[in-house]
C-alpha cells in the first residue's frame, strides 16, 4: 500500500490504533446489532454447509496445499499465466505498488476512450484506492454489486470483504437510496430496494463501455479468470462491454484449472455459507464477437512479495478471502471493520495489513485480538492467523526495543520487569510478597480491588479484582502440616 | 502414580486454593505429588505479548526443571497450550539441539489437568461431591488450542449433587486474552458483557472453567455488577467432598 489519496478511515498510514478506531463503534448500540445479526445468519448458514461435508478437514487440507505449493512456486506459475493469458488475446500488465496499478488502469481507460467505468465488487481495487484516484482523473465510476452501489451512495467504507455493506441495516438502505435516487416514497421492503438498484443498474450496464473486475482464480494452466459472485451483476460487467480490466494481486493464482474443483467447493462454503455461488464466470483471452474485445490483467504485488520470502507470514498469502475468520472473530463480532483501519478488517486484517505496510504503519493490529484461535479453525486453507499475529506481536516489540516510548512505554517496563523476576525464583517469590503488600494499599474491606492506577486501571475500568490472599500457593505447600494422608484433615 | 505440580506464576499467586484443591484431589487418588521449588512461569505471557527472548528464558527454564519428572500437572490450559504450540518454534529458532531433544522427550509427560485425570489416571468419577448449580465455560485453550473435548463435561456429570446447567455458545471467547484485557480494555469488556449475557440466564450459583485466567476475568465483572454468581475453578468442585467440603482449602 502506498500514499493516501481517500479513504482515510481505512487508510492504514493515517488510521487511528485499533483501540482507539474501536470506541465509536462500541458506542453504536444500532452498528453493534447489524453486525451481530448478519454474522449470525452467515455463520448458521456457513455450520451447515460445512457439516454435511463429511470430507470438510480433507477439503481444507487440499485447499491448503494447493495454495503453499502456489506460493513456493509463485514465479513459476504467473510467467505460465502471463504466457497463456497473452497467447488467449489478454494483455498482462505488472505493477509493483499502488500507485503503479492506478496509473495503469488510467491509461488503459484513456486509450479505450472511456470516460465511465463500471466494477464489480473487488477489494484489491478498495486497497489501491482505485475509485478516488480514477473520479479524481475525471473519470466517471459505478459499482455494481448492490452492497458497493449501498456504500458508494451512502459515502461510506466497506466493513467486510465480502459483505461490504454488513454495518447498515435494510432502513438504513433505505435512506440511502431514497436520498440518492431522490424517491422519498421508498420503502424499506428488500424487493422495492432491489428494484430501484436493478433500475439504477441496467442503465450502467447498456451504456457503459468499460468494466474493472478483481479476480477469485487466476489460473496458469489456462490464462484464464475465474470469478464467483451473487447478484448476477458480474456477469454483466463481464460480457457487456467492450473492454474490460482485471486487477489482481499476485497470489491470486492457481497451477491447473483443475485446482478449482477444490477451491470452489471450500470457498463458497466458507464465505456465503452456500453449496455452490450462484455465479461462476470463467473466461480465458478474449473471444472474436462474443464479451469483451480488450482485455487487460493488472497484477498488484504492493508488498506482497515483502511477505513471501517468509516461511511462517507466507502463510498469509494462501488466503482467498473468503471471511470466515472475520466471520468467526469474537473481536470483529463487537467491532465490525472499520475499526481495522484497512480494507482487509478482522483476523486476516490484523495479519495482512501490516504486513502488506511492510510492519511501518498498523502495528495495533497483531494485538487485535485474544488469540482465541477460532479463525485458525474456519480457515478453508488452514492459515494459522493466531500463530502470525505472535510473530507479528515479536516483530513489534523487536523495533520497540530500540526507541525510547518503546523502553518507557509502562506495559513494555512491566513485561521487562516480570521477565527478570521470573528468571529466579527467590526473585519471584520476593516480588509476591511486595505485590501483597502494595495490594493492600488498594483492597477495600470487602477484600476486593475496586481501582488501580495505570496499566491496572485498564482493568478495573469494568473489572473488581480480589484482592491478594495472605499466603502464596507454594508458601502454603512447603508449610502444611502432613505431607501423606491428606484424607483425614 | 507419581507426578510433580506446576501451579502456574498466577495460580501461585493469586489463586492458591486453586492449587490446594489440586493436591487434595490428586493425593485423594493416590498420586504421589511433587512440587518443584524453583517454578516460577511458563512463558506465555511474554510469547504471547511478542517478548521472545524472554519467553525463551522461560520456556528453557521449564525443561531444565522437569526434565526428570515422571508427569507433571497443570490446572490451566493456556500454560497447556503454550508449551506445547509456542515451545516447538522458540527452541527451533533460540535453542539447540539438547534442549529441543530434552524437550521432545518431556512433551508427553505433561497434561492439563483434565487430561491427566482422564488420560493418565483413567477416572472420570473422581468421588466428588458439590451440591450446586454450575455452568461450564469452556477456555478457548483447552477448547481449540489443546482440545480438551468433552473431558472435562464427563468429570462433572460424574460429581454428586452437582446441577449441571449448560452454557450457550460455548466455543466462544469470554475477551480475557492475557495483555488483550488491559491492551484493548474497551473490547475485551464489551466481549466480556456478551459473555455474561450467556453465562448469567443459566442462574448457576457458579461459573466453573480449568482456567483461572478467564475466571479472573469473568469474576471480577461479576463482583463489580453484583451478579450473584461466583467463580470457581474445577479443580476445587473435583476436589470436594461430603467430609472436605470446598471451605476446607479455600
Amino acid at each position: 500500500m502506498s500514499e493516501a489519496i481517500g479513504h482515510p478511515v481505512l487508510d492504514p498510514t493515517t488510521a487511528l490504533p485499533f483501540p482507539q478506531a474501536a470506541l465509536p463503534v462500541l458506542r453504536n448500540p444500532q452498528l453493534r446489532k447489524n453486525v451481530a445479526h448478519a454474522i449470525d445468519v452467515i455463520q448458521t448458514k456457513r455450520g451447515k454447509v460445512v457439516a454435511e461435508k463429511a470430507d470438510w478437514q480433507e477439503l481444507r487440507s487440499a485447499a491448503a496445499a494447493i495454495r503453499a505449493h502456489v506460493l513456493e512456486n509463485l514465479g513459476t506459475y504467473l510467467e505460465q499465466f502471463e504466457a497463456q493469458c497473452t497467447a488467449a488475446g489478454g494483455h498482462v500488465h505488472w505493477a509493483a505498488d499502488a500507485a503503479e496499478a492506478r496509473q495503469i488502469i488510467r491509461d488503459i481507460l484513456r486509450n479505450e476512450n472511456a470516460s465511465e467505468v463500471i466494477k464489480i465488487k473487488t477489494m484489491t481495487s478498495a486497497e489501491i484506492q482505485l475509485n478516488p484516484y480514477l473520479e479524481a482523473a475525471g473519470f466517471g465510476v459505478y459499482e455494481t454489486d448492490l452492497a458497493e452501489i449501498i456504500l458508494q451512495l451512502g459515502n461510506q467504507e466497506p466493513s467486510h470483504i465480502v459483505v461490504p455493506a454488513l454495518h447498515i441495516n435494510r432502513s438504513q438502505v433505505r435512506e440511502i437510496f431514497a436520498k440518492s435516487m431522490e424517491r422519498p416514497d421508498l420503502s424499506d421492503d428488500p424487493h422495492a430496494l432491489t428494484d430501484v438498484a436493478r433500475t439504477y443498474l441496467r442503465r450502467k450496464f447498456l451504456d457503459i463501455p468499460a468494466a474493472i473486475s478483481g479476480a477469485n482464480f487466476l489460473i496458469a494452466e489456462t490464462g484464464g479468470v475465474a470469478i464467483v459472485e451473487s447478484e448476477g451483476n458480474g456477469r454483466m460487467c463481464l460480457t457487456l462491454p467492450k473492454t474490460l480490466i482485471t486487477l489482481a494481486g499476485i497470489e491470486k493464482v492457481l497451477p491447473r484449472f483443475a485446482d478449482l474443483e477444490v477451491m470452489l467447493q471450500v470457498l463458497a462454503r466458507s464465505a456465503t455459507g452456500e453449496r455452490m455461488n450462484p455465479y461462476t464466470s470463467l473466461w480465458s483471452g478474449v473471444t472474436a464477437g462474443d464479451g469483451p474485445q480488450s482485455f487487460h490483467v493488472v497484477l498488484l504485488d504492493n508488498g506482497r512479495s515483502s511477505i513471501l520470502g517468509k516461511t511462517k507470514e507466507r502463510q498469509t498469502l494462501r488466503c482467498i478471502r473468503c471471511a470466515a475468520c472475520m466471520n468467526a472473530c469474537p473481536v470483529y463480532r463487537q467491532t465490525g471493520g472499520h475499526a481495522y483501519g484497512s480494507v482487509y478488517p478482522g483476523p486476516i486484517g490484523a495479519i495482512l495489513t501490516p504486513q502488506l505496510m511492510q510492519m511501518k504503519h498498523a502495528q495495533s493490529l497483531p494485538y487485535a485480538s485474544s488469540l482465541c484461535g477460532a479463525c485458525y479453525e474456519v480457515c478453508p486453507v488452514k492459515i494459522n492467523i493466531p500463530e502470525i499475529l505472535i510473530d507479528l506481536r515479536a516483530q513489534v516489540v523487536d523495533q520497540e526495543r530500540h526507541r525510547l516510548s518503546g523502553i518507557l512505554n509502562p506495559l513494555s517496563l512491566g513485561m521487562r520487569v516480570a521477565a527478570v523476576l521470573f528468571s529466579r525464583a527467590w526473585l519471584f517469590h520476593a516480588a509476591q510478597r511486595l505485590g501483597r503488600l502494595g495490594a493492600r494499599l488498594f483492597t477495600r474491606k470487602d477484600g476486593w480491588i475496586h481501582s488501580l492506577p495505570s496499566v491496572g486501571g485498564k482493568w478495573t475500568q469494568t473489572r473488581d479484582l480480589r484482592g491478594f490472599p495472605p499466603q502464596t500457593f507454594h508458601e502454603w505447600f512447603q508449610n502444611r502440616p502432613a505431607r501423606n494422608g491428606m484424607e483425614g484433615k | 502414580m507419581r507426578a510433580s505440580l506446576f501451579i502456574t506464576c498466577y495460580n501461585d499467586t493469586l489463586f492458591p486454593e486453586t492449587g490446594r484443591a489440586v493436591v487434595f484431589l490428586l493425593e485423594r487418588l493416590g498420586v504421589h505429588l511433587d512440587f518443584h521449588p524453583m517454578q516460577t512461569c511458563c512463558g506465555q505471557m511474554h510469547a504471547n505479548t511478542g517478548f521472545r527472548t524472554e519467553a525463551f528464558s522461560q520456556a528453557k527454564r521449564f525443561v531444565h526443571l522437569y526434565a526428570d519428572a515422571e508427569n507433571v500437572v497443570i490446572p490451566s490450559s493456556s500454560c497447556v497450550a503454550m508449551i506445547r504450540d509456542q515451545y516447538p518454534g522458540l527452541f527451533e529458532d533460540l535453542g539447540n539441539e539438547s534442549l529441543r531433544r530434552d524437550f521432545v522427550a518431556l512433551l508427553p509427560r505433561i497434561s492439563e489437568l483434565s487430561e491427566f485425570l482422564t488420560d493418565k489416571l483413567g477416572v472420570e468419577d473422581v468421588g466428588a461431591y458439590f451440591p450446586h448449580r454450575v455452568t461450564y465455560h469452556a477456555s478457548c485453550h483447552g477448547l481449540r488450542g489443546i482440545h480438551l473435548g468433552d473431558r472435562p463435561i464427563r468429570l462433572l456429570a460424574k460429581v454428586r449433587g452437582l446441577d449441571f446447567a449448560p452454557l450457550p455458545n460455548l466455543d466462544r471467547c469470554c475477551g480475557f486474552g492475557g495483555t488483550f484485557s488491559v491492551k484493548n480494555a474497551e473490547v475485551s469488556s464489551a466481549m466480556m458483557t456478551a459473555k455474561l449475557q450467556d453465562v448469567l440466564p443459566t442462574k448457576a450459583e457458579y461459573c466453573t472453567a480449568l482456567d483461572n485466567s478467564c475466571l479472573m476475568h469473568l469474576g471480577g465483572a461479576m463482583h463489580r455488577e453484583y451478579a450473584g454468581m461466583k467463580t470457581i475453578h474445577m479443580a476445587q468442585i473435583l476436589a470436594s467432598t461430603e467430609s472436605t467440603p470446598m471451605e476446607a482449602f479455600a
